[in-house]
């Protein structure tokens, strides 16, 4: 992981526990549906906020593709070097 | 493991919802004594939800208009137009729609799901953009998914978000085709397509508005919101469904586009399934013939409509942010929901009971569709068993009447 990636996760980590109702220890291996319990209409939104957040879109293929903070941190990193390329 | 064990989860919702019979998803008219009255467990039932805006299902021109044809031209077409040719009629309906939209074009689809799953996966492909409404119908969605083009979502009815959206897109290269709806099918509430419109003028992209619950609902003419925002000119595809104003099943897309007809050997979902027989096309072409002549029918429905809303509104109940043939009632959660249907339904109401994931904010709906065919005293009735089952199981009293937010 590289410091971009690292300052992402922050990012992510942080707007995730925004959303939930308890704190709750989120790491990168977290399974965003799976480990939070959160329904489909809180993952949109929240993804909507990520978008927002870096100025992205994710693609619904790509966003399907993802379950962990891990593998959305990869996914915005992607984003946001081809936004900037 | 059994193969359907991926489905426990759901099946336990829906055993849930049964325990009060019967299941909001599996009711059964007995009986259809009218376009607004049928027989549900042996009880003469209004029928509030059934998208029957304009109550052509029961219209005489158009049963005899279909009897017709079915004993002329048979019970069906067994098979594909593209392998096994079109009946005349299915080119006449065609020309119909397009006069009707004042288009060049119209294809025609054996169902309004199909026209959204066909002209979403063909129009886009590899390389080009579907900028979708995150509330979008399912049929988008999937014909989203079926099709190989980036799919990205803004967030509802908002066009600066579609702005922020297509900017980011803005030296991508490939099409980007944008889709809407006219009414939204939960919360009746409208698109904001003058914005939208302008949005799309200004950051280059093709639009495509689903007319499907307000053809022959909204504009002077029946043409949907298109036409009520005055911006038909930006609308590049118009898409729709026979099922609910026109009181059959099928579905079309209208565009002015040049060489629009390579789409019918293009496009799987119109050229791998049976089309339409004639005696459907038939009570279509009658259907739109009323749409078209008597303006009427849209004028009591627009009455019909405002009166639900403002009596359920001035109840006290949480009613969506527009009034239209769709009137949603939220409820707080689930159990509740299901409570009120059920009352509802044993008193001989009939509407839709719509649960989260989906409907737009987190609550259930309860979702009447009001019809141009229902009489005010049926309009009274509705208004006087929701006053009355509210207060029994103590909704009123505490709602504050604001509407619905449309975003959780």
């Amino acid at each position: 992981m590289t410091d971009s990636s690292e300052n992402i996760r922050v990012d992510v980590i942080a707007a995730l526990k925004k959303i939930l109702p308890r704190p709750v220890a989120i790491s990168g291996a977290t399974h965003i549906v799976q480990d939070l319990g959160l329904d489909s209409l809180a993952i949109m939104n929240f993804m909507l906020e990520i978008e927002d957040r870096f100025d992205i879109s994710i693609p619904l293929d790509r966003a399907a593709d993802i379950a962990t903070v891990d593998d959305l941190v990869l996914a915005i990193e992607a984003l946001v070097k081809q936004e900037k390329a | 493991m059994s193969i359907l064990a991926k489905f426990s989860q759901l099946q336990q919702t829906y055993d849930q919802l049964g325990a009060l019979q019967p299941n909001p998803f599996a009711v059964t008219f007995e009986q259809i004594l009218s376009s607004t009255e049928g027989v549900i467990d042996g009880r003469r039932t209004i029928l509030l939800g059934t998208n029957n805006y304009l109550g052509l299902t029961m219209d005489a021109d158009c049963i005899a208009q279909s009897v017709q044809a079915l004993q002329q031209q048979g019970t069906g077409t067994t098979g594909s137009r593209v392998a096994n040719g079109s009946y005349a009629s299915h080119r006449a309906l065609e020309q119909d729609l397009a006069k009707f939209f004042q288009r060049q074009h119209c294809m025609v689809f054996s169902t309004g799901y199909q026209a959204n799953l066909g002209m979403l996966s063909t129009l886009v492909g590899r390389g080009d953009h579907l900028i979708l409404d995150a509330d979008s119908h399912a049929s988008i969605y999937d014909g989203a998914r079926l099709g190989h083009a980036e799919v990205i979502r803004f967030r509802h009815s908002d066009p600066d978000d579609l702005y922020k959206r297509l900017r980011r897109l803005k030296d991508t290269p490939g099409s980007k085709l944008i889709v809407v709806e006219g009414i939204y099918s939960m919360l009746g509430d409208l698109a904001p397509l003058r914005e939208i419109a302008q949005v799309k003028r200004e950051m280059g992209a093709y639009l495509m508005v689903d007319e499907a619950h307000s053809m022959g609902v909204l504009g002077e003419h029946g043409r949907g919101l298109a036409e009520a925002a005055g911006v038909e000119a930006d609308v590049d595809f118009i898409v729709g469904t026979f099922s609910k104003s026109l009181g059959s099943v099928g579905g079309f897309c209208v565009a002015d586009i040049e060489g629009f007809n390579v789409l019918r050997v293009a496009c799987r979902p119109y050229m791998f399934t049976a089309s339409l027989p004639p005696s459907i096309i038939a009570s279509t072409r009658q259907a739109l013939r009323h749409l078209e002549a008597d303006a009427t029918l849209r004028a009591r429905l627009t009455n019909n409509a405002n009166h639900l809303y403002e009596g359920l509104r001035e109840l006290g109940l949480q009613v969506g942010p527009h009034a239209s043939p769709i009137v949603s009632v939220a409820l707080e959660d689930q159990a509740l929901a299901v409570r009120f249907w059920n009352a509802l339904l044993h008193n001989g109401l009939y509407l839709n009971l719509a649960l989260p994931p989906a409907t737009p904010s987190n609550k259930p709906l309860l979702r009447a569709s009001v019809s141009a065919a229902h009489s005010r005293r049926q309009i009274d009735r509705a208004i006087q068993l929701f006053g009355e089952v509210a207060v029994q199981l103590g909704v009123l009293g505490t709602g504050s009447g604001a509407p619905i937010a449309m975003v959780a």
